[in-house]
């Protein structure tokens, strides 16, 4: 073999791509010439160089969680007759069941109220899903309330409940009843709670009122002219303090 | 997707995140698009789940992943699929031994060699040192002949030496 043969068979003879015969050619012929020899040990220092493990990137610590509850609902929209029979106890398939729910109680004749709460649900379960619960990631309430500013015609109360146990987890828009709402996120342990907020067609106060779909408890009331739906899969005893928490302290105004 | 079947997938494809990701990561060249990237990509790869026939997951997830990652490039304006080879090729190198110093090379320098690579050699070359692939799987992620594989991985080895070796002799390499 002469020099001008082995120069294209260079990068598959270090990549081991090669026949037998014509790798143990090309190995006789550097043995032989020290160009060649040579030109191949420079193309072994590149390739170490350029597999050092420190240019890897190895995928981050969450990102397979991440993946793992994004790849569900796409694998549902697949084939969504057999899913919903299949696993519709799952509670991540909450959101195409709500919607076939939902148009089920429509033609029952069930009230507007009924209906909202399988969607307030459905945007629960989904705010947890695809891992967007938050737009603004924010424990601060001087962060999370300016940052609806522009984006609403409304500002919602976000009062601080840290202290009792319910930390601000941050705020998201949302979309409810043909229009965006403010969802606000806060914390119980590891329980998320999500608030949608937007005014009401009234002025009317109404005390909160106790709804439960698909294991998720629902609070509903009204106040100063607007509307609050609550959603949490927490219990009704500390769902409760939280509403009453939250209605005391967004009534009074924050610093 | 059947239990079963979703069971199958994540068999099929999360063992293979890091590739995914390592790919994304060197396509996007950016942290936060890399793992959204990944993330179509599994969306994706879930959906077409029932067209892979068995054999090489790593491949075929790669496959996707770099579909995904064109796309992203795209919607960035970042011209993905051109090939700014620019770098005129003048065949092989001079036979300064020192050369052979890259490895000393601080990895950062490696690095971002290896970022400024055109995409069309960076892949190839991610591929083949990263991730250990064969030409013919490289070929199967990249949707190019085998020819051209072997053709883009030299010139991308080239590049990076003539990127990486002057600085270590202190002249033309």
């Amino acid at each position: 073999m002469r020099c001008q043969d082995v120069l294209p068979l260079l990068h598959p003879y270090a990549d081991r791509e090669l026949d037998v015969v014509r790798h143990v050619e090309v190995e006789t012929h550097l043995r032989g010439c020290a160009v060649c020899a040579e030109r191949e040990g420079r193309l072994r220092s590149l390739r170490a160089a350029v597999s050092a493990p420190a240019l890897y990137h190895q995928a981050p610590a969450g990102l397979r969680v991440r993946v793992r509850s994004a790849v569900l609902p796409a694998a549902r929209r697949r084939r969504p007759s057999r899913h919903l029979v299949a696993v519709a106890a799952a509670v991540v398939l909450l959101v195409g069941a709500s919607a076939a729910v939902g148009i089920i109680l429509s033609r029952a004749g069930v009230s507007p109220d009924d209906r909202l709460a399988e969607r307030v649900v459905a945007s629960h379960v989904r705010s947890l899903q695809v891992d967007h619960l938050t737009d603004v990631a924010s424990s601060d309430r001087h962060t999370v309330k300016p940052w609806f500013r522009g984006k609403l015609d409304f500002s919602p109360p976000v009062p601080d409940l840290a202290p009792q146990g319910y930390p601000l987890a941050g705020g998201r828009l949302d979309y409810l009843t043909d229009r965006p709402v403010a969802a606000l996120v806060y914390h119980r342990r590891l329980h998320a709670i999500n608030l949608f907020t937007w005014p009401a067609d009234g002025d009317g106060d109404t005390p909160p009122r106790a709804l439960a779909r698909h294991g998720f408890n629902v609070r509903i009331w009204q106040r100063a002219g607007m509307t609050f739906w609550a959603v949490s899969d927490l219990n009704d005893e500390e769902f409760d303090e939280f509403v009453r928490l939250y209605r005391e302290r967004a009534a009074v105004p924050g610093p | 997707m059947e239990l079963d079947q979703r069971s199958q997938f994540e068999q099929a494809t999360l063992p293979h995140l890091d590739a995914a990701y390592n790919l994304a990561r060197w396509l996007t060249r950016d942290v936060h698009a890399a793992e959204d990237v990944v993330q179509e990509a599994y969306v994706r790869a879930a959906r077409y789940f029932g067209s892979f026939r068995g054999g090489d997951g790593k491949a075929w997830l790669l496959g996707v992943v770099r579909r995904a990652s064109c796309d992203w490039l795209t919607k960035q304006r970042a011209q993905p699929a051109a090939l700014p080879d620019d770098v005129p090729d003048r065949g092989d190198e001079s036979s300064n031994p020192e050369v052979l110093a890259i490895r000393k090379c601080d990895v950062a320098l490696v690095r971002q060699a290896l970022e400024e690579l055109p995409p069309l050699l960076r892949e190839v070359v991610v591929l083949r040192e990263l991730e250990g692939l064969s030409y013919q799987a490289i070929a199967a992620v990249t949707e190019a002949p085998l020819g051209t594989v072997m053709s883009r991985l030299s010139r991308g080895r080239r590049q990076l030496q003539r990127r990486l070796a002057p600085d270590r002799v202190g002249g033309e390499a």
